[in-house]
């Protein structure tokens, strides 16, 4: 809710998500300024991920945030000020190709096991890793955000024992720098 | 050379004169770098506790323009240093602390006396740096003054490990500039943006100037004057930005915001353009931002990017220098006069002026009145935190920027005697005189040691009522005058502690002994003197806005 007509900052936009992108100095402690920032600010996480890049000088974040634009402004402006921070790019109304990963183990019976093992075919997922005689099985999938929620999503009526997930990786598309 | 001696000779490239602190441990080297011959143009200021340190190198900052530099060991000393951090980073005061650190071959193992300052500063810092190398110590040392003055100034610290304090560098070489990809300034206003500015100023019917910390820093009081003067519009400064225009002007509206004056204020609400001059829309000057400055239209000028449109959305936003822009602002405006808005503006001065009540009592109002005459208005004032800071801001008139210290966004108890004394470093000739509270000057007394073991007499103005005023002001008035924690019982006796130290002490408590105490206190000037000025504890600051309100709920000072 907005106590101010004029604040961008309150003001009443609606709550995206919003990926960007954060390259920074490759030194010890950046990392730990960043989550500071973001903690301190009240800023929300809602991914990240670290990687290095095709320079070795400089590691790149990339991270999404949920919220207005004037939230959106602030991380980006706040980012800014910190001196290890070299550049941040907002993708917000790029056209992006992003990634994500999930490793998912689970409960896998005679019974079931094909079944699962056509689901993941569905999502274009692997069976990395097959126990036979302990039930379990471990299942990757590669995509954007909204198919690995629905890859998890079909997997709920299984016995999913635990999950892990990657933090969002992203380039845009053609020329333009990411 | 060692490390450690290369942190001295890069901080003698930087010029400083003055550092604060207190060694131990970790920073043996440094002292040991400061004993040096070389070392002698450097004075090594030995203080009472590290938090004076930095409020110290703070005083000296602010008054002078200078960076400010501070030095304490590992562990306690570093930690010691965390409020006088804080508070430099929310006053954007340019402050370099120097933190002694445990061997780099331990760091991480919990060594004796080891604390991640690193770490429990980051929230804090503009930047922070630790060498892993002697050889990193020049380009530190030179980048940790850069981004501390430039640019929205701010606190750097510079962790040293004591291996690498010891370590001997290959070659010293000092970098003439640093460059760092990641910190850009903007000084220069752009002429789009000046022109889209002088068309809302040449409209605008009843323009007001807001101006705060920024145009101190910036030392723009020059171009300010130019420009009011150019397009007659009224001037209200925030707490920081007292003396950035003199109050002997006439369209000088003193303080606006909780404590500010009722004029002030109204014009705020009045307005139809507000002039934004390094200032950070704070919420003890707007209170209820939907209803701060209601009619009018923003234009911000701030060097930090991140400030604009944080808390107000500004019309126009001029990312610079303060100085820059109002040169050029001056430049584009038209000349314009507003008589009926000056009118206005005048009328209300004179209709509800601060005042309060005269009653043969001796009132801490009337203290700052006689302080102003004596001193012509010329002192330097530092100001603890509280009823006596409100009054001070108020009611000394400050006609020049760098002349009232006081700790605005932290707010610190403590700060007043040793930001005193760092602006007495800065300005040995000039009269710097002290306004505190009996409970803020029992944070850091300590450092009475300091200015007589130096000599560098201060004057200090003690308002003792005997409470935490501040706190207890709050509990009248908004919990039913249930005290808790407020009573000071008059303890100790400040005259016998002044004497304690060698400093000078006179006890007032009548209206009639203030000028003889002052007049006597200006005689002395080889010593610092202390007076304990005791009133009724019942003396509330007024005008007041409650916390989250606006104008419509200022209340004034009761007729009775
Ligand atoms: C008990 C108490 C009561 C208080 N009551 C009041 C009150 O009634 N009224 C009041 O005003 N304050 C009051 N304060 C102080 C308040 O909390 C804030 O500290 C103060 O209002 C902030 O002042 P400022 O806006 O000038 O910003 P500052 O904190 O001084 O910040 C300066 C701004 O200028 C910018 N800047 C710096 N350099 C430049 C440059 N070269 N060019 C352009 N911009 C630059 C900075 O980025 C920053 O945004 C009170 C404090 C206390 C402790
Ligand atoms: C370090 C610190 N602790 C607590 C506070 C909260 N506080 C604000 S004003 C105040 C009372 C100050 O009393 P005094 O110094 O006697 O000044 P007075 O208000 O009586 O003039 C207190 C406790 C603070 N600002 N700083």
């Amino acid at each position: 809710m907005s106590n101010n007509p004029h604040s961008v900052k309150n003001g009443n936009g609606s709550l995206r998500k919003h990926t960007i992108s954060v390259l920074v100095e490759n030194k010890p402690g950046v990392l730990a300024r960043v989550s500071s920032l973001f903690a301190r600010r009240g800023f929300n996480i809602a991914s990240l991920a670290v990687s290095s890049t095709e320079d070795s000088e400089i590691s790149r974040m990339t991270i999404v945030t949920q919220g207005d634009e004037g939230h959106l402004e602030q991380v980006i402006k706040q980012l800014n000020k910190l001196i290890d921070v070299i550049t941040i790019l907002d993708h917000t109304e790029d056209d992006l190709i992003s990634r994500e990963v999930a490793l998912v183990k689970v409960h896998a019976t005679v019974d079931n096991r094909s079944e699962i093992m056509q689901l993941a075919t569905v999502f274009r997922g692997e069976v990395v890793s097959l126990s036979p005689r302990e039930e379990t099985m471990i299942l990757e999938v590669t995509g954007e955000e909204d198919k690995i929620e629905a890859f998890l999503e079909s997997l709920s009526k299984f016995k999913v024992i635990e999950m892990v997930r990657t933090g969002k990786i992203a380039l845009v598309r053609g020329k333009r720098m990411t | 050379m060692n490390g450690a001696e290369a942190v001295v000779e890069s901080l003698k490239r930087e010029g400083v004169k003055h550092i604060f602190g207190i060694s131990g441990g970790a920073a043996l080297p440094l002292y040991d770098a400061l004993v040096q011959p070389t070392a002698k143009d450097i004075t090594n200021i030995l203080v009472r506790h590290e938090q004076a340190a930095a409020h110290m190198a703070e005083g000296y900052a602010r008054s002078s323009g200078r960076v400010g530099v501070c030095i304490a060991t590992s562990g306690p000393g570093a930690t010691n240093l965390v409020t006088g951090i804080a508070d430099s980073v929310l006053d954007s005061t340019p402050l370099v602390a120097i933190t002694g650190q445990v061997a780099t071959r331990v760091i991480g193992t919990d060594a004796f006396q080891e604390s991640d300052i690193i770490g429990i500063t980051m929230p804090i810092v503009k930047h922070s740096f630790q060498p892993r190398s002697p050889d990193e110590i020049p380009w530190m040392i030179k980048a940790a003054f850069h981004i501390a003055s430039t640019g929205r100034p701010g606190p750097v610290l510079v962790d040293m490990p004591k291996d690498i304090s010891e370590a001997k560098l290959k070659e010293f070489i000092y970098p003439e500039e640093v460059h760092l990809r990641g910190y850009k300034v903007t000084r220069e206003a752009a002429s789009a943006d000046i022109e889209k500015a002088a068309e809302l100023v040449d409209k605008a019917k009843k323009p007001l100037l807001y101006v705060g910390g920024g145009l101190v820093s910036t030392d723009a009081h020059n171009e300010l004057l130019a420009l009011v003067d150019k397009i007659e519009a009224p001037v209200t400064t925030t707490l920081m930005g007292r003396g950035a225009f003199p109050d002997s002007h006439p369209m000088c509206l003193n303080m606006l915001g909780m404590h500010g004056t009722a004029y002030a204020n109204w014009a705020v609400r009045d307005c139809d353009l507000l002039i934004a001059l390094g200032v950070r829309f704070d919420d003890r000057v707007t209170g209820n931002l939907a209803r701060f400055a209601p009619n009018a239209k923003v234009i911000h000028v701030e060097i930090d990017p991140a400030e604009i449109h944080k808390n107000r959305y500004a019309e126009v936003a001029i990312q610079a220098d303060a100085k820059d822009a109002l040169k050029k602002l001056h430049d584009a405006v038209k000349p314009a006069k507003h008589p009926e808005w000056r009118q206005q503006v005048l009328q209300w001065k004179e209709e509800q002026p601060l005042r309060y009540k005269k009653d043969g009592t001796l009132k801490p109002q009337y203290i700052l009145q006689e302080l102003a005459d004596i001193t012509r208005g010329e002192a330097i004032l530092t100001t603890d935190v509280g009823q006596h800071q409100m009054w001070a801001a108020q009611y000394y008139p400050f006609n020049r920027p760098r002349q009232f210290l006081t700790s605005g966004g932290l707010g610190t108890m403590g700060f007043g005697l040793p930001a005193a004394l760092g602006a007495k470093f800065a300005n040995p000739d000039q009269e710097v005189w002290l306004v505190s509270g009996d409970g803020s000057f029992q944070m850091h007394l300590q450092e009475l040691a300091t200015s007589m073991i130096y000599q560098k007499p201060v004057k200090i103005a003690l308002f003792n009522n005997q409470h935490l005023g501040m706190v207890k002001q709050w509990q009248d008035m908004f919990y039913g005058e249930r005290y808790s924690g407020v009573q000071l019982k008059n303890v100790p006796n400040f005259k016998k502690l002044a004497e304690a130290y060698g400093a000078v002490g006179i006890t007032v408590n009548k209206p009639e002994e203030v000028r003889p105490a002052m007049e006597k206190a200006r005689e002395v000037d080889d010593r610092t003197v202390l007076i304990d000025f005791h009133y009724d504890p019942k003396e509330h600051v007024y005008p007041m806005i409650p916390s989250g309100m606006s104008v419509d709920e200022m209340r004034l000072q009761p007729d009775e």
